[in-house]
């Protein structure tokens, strides 16, 4: 039983052979005993990757049947009901996949749920990301990539699902167009240069189609490579544990345990995307039959990762802006670059602002608990919110019909909440963070309760509390809080401020820094600054006079009382 | 393994990194012998004598990372070491026959899948969705008979086991970075880069242009807009014909209560590239219901009433929005209601816009009828239909 195992002479003969030539047994040992930390949120990225294969093995398949053409031909195939309609190629051979092709069908259905299943776990992937503070130091160009990826996504979807030519992709089509055209200065340049001319043209389809099978996906590839290469080469973070920190780190080694159970994964996603195809419809474009400018469906919706941009359309008033012969269409231009810009590129720039903001130039392995990170957590919440409002808002005509509220109420609240939503989304989550905080405080300072009634020889009840062990009190004491930086008012003894919080950026970033170090602090954890306070009645004793959390700037008497604390 | 005692090293709490399965296979079981080589059953190769067999397991890799060193353990060094079996042989071996079973429902599922492509034929609907139907359950059945597979073979045959390591900082040395500094620093002097200016300008002046052919090369990509966004193809006496059917239609055959009709031009009735700009949709109204005013805004004229035909009033099908078909009319309220992003115009008073995004009225086609009665254009819109863009004004 404990014999090793007897490796077979072909595989130990093609293994010398292979390192005589390429010398790969030191790496690869390293490779195959690299430890994975193991968490379920962990799931969430190869949930995206496994998508992206399933998509590149479907749409293979997919690409040996469509024909990109949007030549006119007359259809008499297998759909009779569409017999003898006009249609582009690509319809007819999207109908074709469809009805002449075994597994077609399945294929295409396959396809699409992979797509959606793509965008959907890189959302949550990215929050999980952002909520644990798994991009910081090392890790900010691995964001960076994550956050192209997602970018890059959104367009390879919108120019797959257009490929078919029928009525619905058609009417996202003219939309993409107008869009376009609103874009100052460039956009009807930009518009007739991709369309080839006057919408809806000859050239579109084809130009789609190269771009979204060959040159996005060969992007989208090569940063997915790049993005799991800094994975394996920086090592995965770590959720705080007595066994997993910023210097150790444990889990089970690539081979046999992780390979085999990433494999599993893979399995069970391609079995879901099976299973969407199978039992669940998605896209049955011979209902919508081949596109006409003439006409519309109602009820067009995008695929769900595009309803951000569709809501943003929907909600916006009509502002328009006429002057010297020219045309802005701010209800164009704002809903198409603001919500993205402010999603996409807030994430973009987030790190460095957060590095800025707190001084934190040191290397992160283990991550943060969101409740550790007030500021943090309540800006994911509230760009969740905005995000959230925008592309329920995208399908404001099906709310209004199913809850039966008039259209315009429903547009009315969601552009009352995408300015408000957000910002009780922020207050609301910081509170319930410190909260916790408090929670956790209690627990490292009186343990658990057990529920055990004890009655002391005084005759006075009270309650059997159960110190934490060790692991537990790790995963507390794991908290880190931000450097307090140098008050405006701490001048030294010249009455000269110190240098970082000089002029407007300086007193910005004080801001900003007192709102990131606000904490709750613990006594027991001996590194806090609140020795003497942590008993106090004042709950959440912040450091130094971010007292109450508003992050004011201090005002002279109430300086800070020393560093911060955290480890 | 039994006879590891705690990791050492100052903070390594107690018991990390202790794989849970350590405490039931004993020494007894039997002792490991020394690694061979690369794989077993090979020559060694040059230069690597194995490592000095099992060594006390114990001591963690941490004792090996605190050496500064998280590669592979040099000769004489130790590090922990996976179980070799699982905690409960009884477990597992119900645990393999589970994992056999999901692999054999698998090939199953598989030779299903192959019989289901031969045996289902496809071309009609009722064809394909069964077809669909075999395909996709028995795809799906192979994937989890995989999945579940694997996923047991990992959690209840192999012996549970987990490692602990030391995490490095990426940063080089002071020392490395020094020694690169001082290479880059030989070979760029040494490449005369920094020396000589001429060479280095010219060299960047020629990458200009070179940077922006890939854009010049675009510009054959499509024709410049021109003035083509401000004309549709509707002129004087082009007819009206009506959108599926392609007849021409006469005042008197559009009745009061019939709604709303789309229009498309004669001549154009396949032309998408026309029909995108030119598709119209004619409402006819009780008279005095239809009030158009002269001017909108103060002055834009967007049309009048002397443009309608007996109460029948022509509007671009167009969104000003973002061009999607404005298909959806409310008789009542004589509302045009945009399914793309719900613009509303009221169409009694020129189509002005009464909610949503859409920036301007849908422009108004002049109409008149010709010598056999039927509704034709009087001209081209007046002004550019669709949406905003930027040489409008």
């Amino acid at each position: 039983m404990t014999e090793p195992v007897d490796i077979p002479k072909a595989l130990s003969g093609t293994g010398s052979w292979l390192d005589d030539r390429f010398g790969g047994a030191r790496s690869l040992r390293v490779l195959l005993r690299k430890v994975f930390p193991d968490h379920w949120s962990f799931m969430l990225g190869e949930i995206a990757l496994y998508s992206f294969v399933i998509l590149l093995l479907s749409g293979t398949f997919l690409s040996l049947f469509f024909v990109p053409s949007m030549t006119e031909v007359v259809y008499h195939g297998s759909y009779v009901k569409l017999d003898g309609i006009r249609m582009s190629e690509a319809y007819q051979s999207t109908l074709n996949i469809s009805f002449d092709v075994r597994g077609g069908l399945l294929m295409r259905q396959i396809h699409h749920w992979a797509a959606d299943l793509f965008m959907a776990s890189l959302m949550i992937h990215m929050l999980r990301v952002f909520f644990t503070g798994a991009y910081r130091k090392p890790r900010e160009v691995t964001w960076l990539i994550g956050v192209t990826i997602f970018g890059l996504g959104l367009v390879e979807g919108l120019f797959g699902y257009s490929l078919p030519d029928d009525q619905l992709s058609g009417a996202g089509l003219r939309i993409f167009e107008g869009v376009l055209q609103g874009i100052p200065i460039v956009g009807t340049y930009l518009a007739f240069f991709l369309f080839g001319g006057p919408f809806p043209g000859n050239s579109i389809v084809p130009r789609m189609y190269i771009l979204h099978v060959l040159l996005i996906p060969g992007l989208l590839l090569a940063l997915i490579t790049a993005h799991v290469f800094l994975v394996f080469h920086q090592k995965h973070t770590a959720m705080p544990a007595i066994n997993q920190t910023d210097r150790i780190e444990t889990g089970q080694p690539f081979f046999p345990y992780f390979i085999a159970k990433t494999t599993a994964w893979f399995f069970f996603v391609f079995a879901v995307c099976a299973m969407l195809a199978t039992f669940a419809q998605i896209n049955p474009i011979w209902l919508y039959g081949p596109y006409t400018p003439v006409a519309i469906s109602s009820a067009s919706q995008p695929d769900f990762y595009m309803w951000i941009l569709e809501g943003a359309l929907r909600e916006m008033p009509a502002w328009e802006w006429n002057f010297l012969g020219h045309t802005v269409s701010f209800s164009v231009l704002i809903p198409f670059a603001v919500p993205l810009t402010v999603i996409l590129g807030g994430a973009a720039v987030w790190p460095f602002f957060e590095r800025w903001a707190t001084g934190d130039k040191s290397y992160h392995h283990a991550n943060d608990r969101p409740r550790n990170a007030p500021v943090r957590t309540s800006v994911g919440v509230a760009a969740m919110v905005f995000y959230g409002v925008l592309w329920a808002e995208g399908a404001n005509d099906v709310i209004a019909d199913k809850l039966q509220v008039p259209l315009y109420t429903v547009t009315w609240i969601a552009r009352f909440l995408t300015f408000v939503g957000p910002a009780v989304g922020y207050y609301a989550t910081r509170r319930i963070c410190l909260g916790l905080q408090r929670k956790d405080r209690e627990r490292l300072e009186h343990g658990l309760e057990t529920g055990i009634i004890r009655q002391l020889p005084s005759g006075e009840f009270i309650e059997v509390e159960r110190p934490l062990d060790e692991e537990e009190r790790a995963v507390l004491e794991a908290k880190k809080v931000p450097a307090l930086l140098p008050a405006p008012a701490a001048e030294d003894e010249n009455g000269v401020p110190p240098p970082q919080t000089r002029g407007l950026m300086g007193r910005a970033r004080v801001i900003a820094n007192r709102a990131f170090a606000e904490t709750v602090v613990v006594e027991a954890d001996g590194h806090g600054n609140g020795h003497g306070n942590g008993h106090g009645p004042e709950e959440h004793a912040a450091v130094g006079t971010a007292g109450d959390g508003h992050a004011e700037l201090p005002s002279g008497g109430d300086g800070p009382d020393g560093e911060s604390g955290g480890s | 393994m039994s006879d590891r005692e705690e990791a050492e090293g100052p903070e390594v709490p107690e018991g990390a990194g202790v794989p849970e399965g350590a405490v039931a296979p004993r020494r007894v079981i039997g002792t490991p012998p020394a690694t061979p080589p690369l794989l077993p059953g090979e020559e060694a190769p040059e230069g690597r004598g194995g490592r000095g067999g099992p060594g006390s397991r114990g001591d963690q890799v941490l004792a090996q990372a605190a050496a500064g060193d998280g590669e592979v353990v040099a000769e004489g060094e130790s590090e922990e070491r996976l179980p070799a079996v699982p905690e409960y042989p009884e477990h597992a071996r119900n645990a393999e026959k589970i994992v056999a079973l999901c692999f054999t429902i698998a090939f199953l599922a598989g030779c299903g899948f192959i019989a289901a492509y031969v045996g289902l034929e496809v071309h009609s609907v009722d064809a394909v969705f069964r077809s669909n139907l075999a395909l996709g359950l028995s795809l799906s059945v192979i994937m989890l008979g995989l999945g579940f597979g694997s996923i047991i073979w990992v959690r209840h045959l192999m012996p549970d086991a987990e490692l602990t390591e030391h995490r490095h900082d990426p940063r080089s040395t002071d020392k490395e970075r020094a020694a690169f500094a001082e290479y880059f620093e030989e070979a760029t002097t040494a490449s005369q880069f920094v020396k000589r200016p001429l060479v280095r300008r010219t060299l960047l002046l020629a990458t200009l242009p070179l940077a922006a052919i890939p854009i010049v090369l675009l510009r054959d990509t499509g024709p410049q807009p021109g003035t083509s966004l401000r004309h549709t193809v509707w002129s004087p006496g082009r007819r009206l014909l009506v959108y599926g059917t392609n007849q021409p239609i006469t005042p008197a055959e559009f009745s009061a209560s019939g709604g709303m009709i789309t229009i498309v031009p004669d001549g154009y009735t396949d032309d998408p590239d026309a029909l995108a700009k030119a598709t119209v949709i004619i409402i006819k109204f009780r008279p005095g219901e239809l009030q158009i005013p002269t001017r909108y805004n103060g002055t834009t004229v967007i049309g009048t009433m002397n443009w309608t035909v007996d109460n029948i009033v022509a509007y671009s099908k167009i969104c000003t929005h973002v061009g999607c078909p404005v298909a959806l009319y409310e008789q009542t309220t004589h509302h045009i209601l945009c399914p793309c992003h719900q613009s509303t115009f009221d169409a009694t008073t020129g189509a002005t816009v009464i909610f949503g995004p859409a920036p301007r009225p849908l422009p108004q086609l002049p109409l008149t009828t010709d010598a056999q009665g039927y509704l034709v254009a009087r001209s081209d819109f007046t002004q550019p239909v669709g949406p905003s863009f930027w040489e409008r004004g």
